[in-house]
């Protein structure tokens, strides 16, 4: 029971109540993320229902190969993060190590995928707006406004998985000093891992809405 | 007087404030008081601020062609004024001081529970405060706070990215403590403490803070996508691009509007207090109160179209967010009839917090029932974008919010501070603001009524009588604003020792000594009576 006491924060009484108030800290932020998503989705199905043609036509130059890719990617690497959380509450080192690394590594590849490759690809074919924007086929404006959000969009998305990938970082040093010795001292994985869950199922959402319902199937 | 005996008191003891000294230890500080402080600080200078553009507005009102200023200067000095008070000064006012400093206290916790992240929020506030000031400074803004597009998107040639991008920051300041509240006030709460034995401000900072953690981000959102705009030059909300101007509102008052709660819901929380510690008695009505202040919290989130109503909105929509922004004045309703049947049968005394409270019940009064004028749809089309407007949102700004939190400040100062401050100054300075505020925003309503557009630097001729009554009242206010800045900072020093607890009032926060010691309380105290005991335990009925 040293180290746990070493791992109390002076304003909490027990370790049951640090755990219960950092796991109830991360869901409140995450509330907060609904909302800041909540009011992007909402006004991309807003746009969407007054210009669907551009809209769909819009989602049909997306590569919903690549999306599919990453999605598979990302769902990996939720997985390999329960993993993770797993190890920890055993307070198996190398595991924890291990499952954290993989899912750095799956988080940094749907990164690379999607800014530079996807991202790479849609600017050289000059759908960027308002930096490279070539395409002056019918409907173009709101196939535009399309583009306005699927940057904005995945962008957002994007960074969140970047801010994880630096979370990962950080866990995977305190891991292999021995950190997360004691399962006692889990919670700090536990929470990352309900970050980096919840910036999947973002994905989850983001994919279907941007990629599938474009009237392709 | 006094002071040299009682200087050794204070001295001889160790509390937060005298734990350690130099400016690391207090700006590295996690101490939910200190912050508390370096807030009570940050706010107070922007308030001065913000009431700089308010008081050179008015001097140019006193003329119907104004009288000082160039009206793109005049745009640009109302639009200062709102983005300061609002997210600098009203939003983050009662939360992040008294919230700061009570919300442990109150519930018989060591700190918050995350306390770097409590400090991190100060540091980021600071950050969009000052690239707010900064956006001033290099040129100004003239959207109003509202930031309306498609003049913030297209038109407007003013820094409106940087102020945009600085109430962004500031905003992830409400909600760091926000969340920070949430957290603290579930899971930290002293043995005994169960949700029904809280004090109702904690009830109302919860209330607040479920705003500030799911309505923030909207807000964020839609001045990014401002931002955006402006740089890139892509649609979102300009019409001749395919954008909707009208999604910008939408987005907007859905932060917005409960945002106006996020400012009033606090001062509600210390009236509350107030009026049972100066009335000795219990407050009637607890869990009214307390779920009134949730109430409000929900219904705040259903109300937004009702600043949509001449915008384009089906009138379908009008009808339900009209009838919806009826709803919310129940909860309100509830706690001033709860307020005034507290004083019935009380032993009341008239120290300056109750008299900032009684003049909170009364102006607050005002500024709802005028609120209900601006809910219904037809008036509303007579007065919309009116000085009516403005003058309902100062008297629950002001005349609420304002009041509210002037009156926890005196309250809660010799907590703070452990000194008293003094009470005819006070008293006087209380009865100047009251006076003050009503000769300012009173004669606004009629202005209003009759037809005077707000956001203009000029007006017609016949309306200049009400305008320069409008402007003497400022500057009254003004005077009344200055003195308590002055007479707190003397008493810091220079006031008697308060004692414990001065006003004889039930609460966790009184059980302490004033200043309480870095944790709060020697020993986590054990809750056994109801909030607002007061009088001999055998008269207290369950």
């Amino acid at each position: 029971m040293h180290s746990s006491t070493v791992a109390l924060a002076e304003q909490f009484d027990d370790l049951d109540q640090q755990h219960e108030a950092s796991s109830l800290g991360m869901w409140v932020f995450l509330a907060t993320e609904i909302m800041f998503f909540g009011g992007l989705f909402t006004a991309y199905i807003l746009f969407r229902n007054f210009y669907l043609p551009g809209f769909e036509a819009g989602s049909r130059l997306l590569n919903v190969r690549i999306g599919a890719i990453n999605t598979a990617i990302l769902l990996c690497s939720s997985l390999t993060m329960a993993l993770a959380v797993r190890a920890a509450q055993m307070a198996k080192k190398g595991v924890l190590i291990t499952f954290l690394l993989l899912t750095l590594l799956l988080g940094v590849t749907f990164v690379a995928i999607k800014l530079g490759l996807e991202w790479r690809h849609d600017y050289l074919e000059g759908f960027a707006p308002g930096v490279h924007w070539t395409f002056n086929g019918p409907d173009w404006r709101h196939i535009e406004l399309f583009f306005v959000f699927y940057f904005f969009l995945t962008g957002i998305h994007a960074l969140h998985m970047v801010i994880g990938v630096g979370i990962l970082t950080v866990l995977i040093i305190l891991a292999a000093r021995g950190r997360f010795s004691s399962p006692e001292r889990y919670n700090a994985v536990e929470v990352a891992g309900l970050y980096w869950h919840f910036v999947d199922i973002v994905w989850i959402f983001l994919y279907p809405l941007l990629y599938l319902i474009g009237g392709r199937y | 007087m006094g002071t040299a005996t009682v200087e050794p008191q204070i001295e001889s003891r160790v509390h937060y404030l005298n734990v350690s000294y130099g400016i690391k230890s207090w700006l590295l500080t996690t101490d939910h008081k200190r912050i508390a402080l370096l807030y009570l600080a940050s706010i107070t200078f922007f308030f001065f601020v913000g009431g700089a553009a308010a008081v050179l507005m008015r001097l140019n009102l006193i003329t119907p062609e104004g009288a000082i200023v160039e009206p793109a200067t005049y745009n640009k000095l109302f639009s200062m004024h709102g983005i300061i008070m609002v997210f600098l000064f009203l939003i983050p006012s009662i939360p992040a001081v008294l919230g700061n400093f009570l919300v442990p206290m109150m519930i018989g916790a060591r700190d918050l529970a995350f306390p770097r992240i409590n400090l991190l929020s100060w540091y980021v506030f600071m950050a969009g405060g000052l690239l707010i000031l900064y956006s001033i400074i290099t040129g100004g803004v003239n959207t109003g706070w509202t930031f309306y597009t498609p003049l913030s998107t297209t038109y407007s040639n003013t820094n409106v990215i940087t102020a945009a991008l600085g109430v962004f920051i500031a905003g992830f300041s409400s909600i760091l403590t926000g969340l920070n509240f949430v957290v603290t006030i579930h899971k930290m709460r002293a043995p005994g403490m169960t949700w029904f034995k809280m004090p109702l401000f904690l009830w109302a900072m919860y209330a607040t803070s479920i705003i500030q953690i799911l309505g923030t981000p909207v807000l964020a959102i839609s001045l990014t996508l401002v931002a955006l705009e402006r740089l890139f030059h892509v649609g979102v909300f300009d019409p001749a691009v395919g954008g909707d101007p009208v999604l910008f509102q939408h987005l907007f008052w859905f932060y917005s509007h409960p945002a106006v709660y996020i400012m009033i819901l606090p001062s509600m929380g210390v009236i509350s207090e107030l009026v049972t510690a100066f009335s000795k008695k219990r407050i009637f009505g607890y869990s009214f109160i307390a779920f009134s202040s949730v109430a409000i919290a929900v219904i705040s989130f259903l109300v937004w179209g009702h600043h949509m109503f001449v915008a384009g909105q089906s009138i379908y929509a009008g009808l339900v967010f009209s009838l919806l922004s009826f709803a919310v004045a129940i909860p309100s309703a509830i706690k001033v009839f709860n307020w005034t049947a507290t004083l019935y049968k009380g032993s009341v005394s008239y120290d300056a917090p109750m008299l900032y409270a009684i003049g909170f019940i009364g102006l607050f009064t005002m500024g709802g029932l005028t609120g209900l004028f601006l809910a219904t749809l037809a008036v509303d089309v007579h007065v919309h974008g009116t000085y009516f407007v403005i003058a309902h949102f100062h008297y629950i700004m002001v005349g609420g919010a304002v009041m509210g939190y002037l009156g926890g400040i005196h309250y809660w100062w010799p907590k703070i501070s452990g000194r008293l401050y003094p009470e005819g100054w006070a008293r006087l300075s209380a009865a100047i603001i009251f006076v003050g505020f009503n000769l300012t925003f009173f004669p606004q309503y009629v202005l209003g009524y009759l037809g005077m557009p707000r956001r203009y630097a000029v007006y017609p001729p016949e309306f200049q009588v009400l305008n320069v009554m409008s402007s003497a009242g400022a500057s009254i206010l003004g005077v009344g604003y200055l003195i308590p800045l002055v007479y707190l900072a003397w008493s810091m020093r220079y006031g008697p020792v308060a004692g414990p607890n001065p006003w004889g009032a039930k609460g966790l926060e009184w059980q302490t000594p004033s200043p309480p010691p870095t944790e709060n309380f020697e020993e986590t105290p054990i809750v056994t009576e109801e909030a607002y005991a007061y009088g001999t335990e055998e008269t207290q009925v369950a």
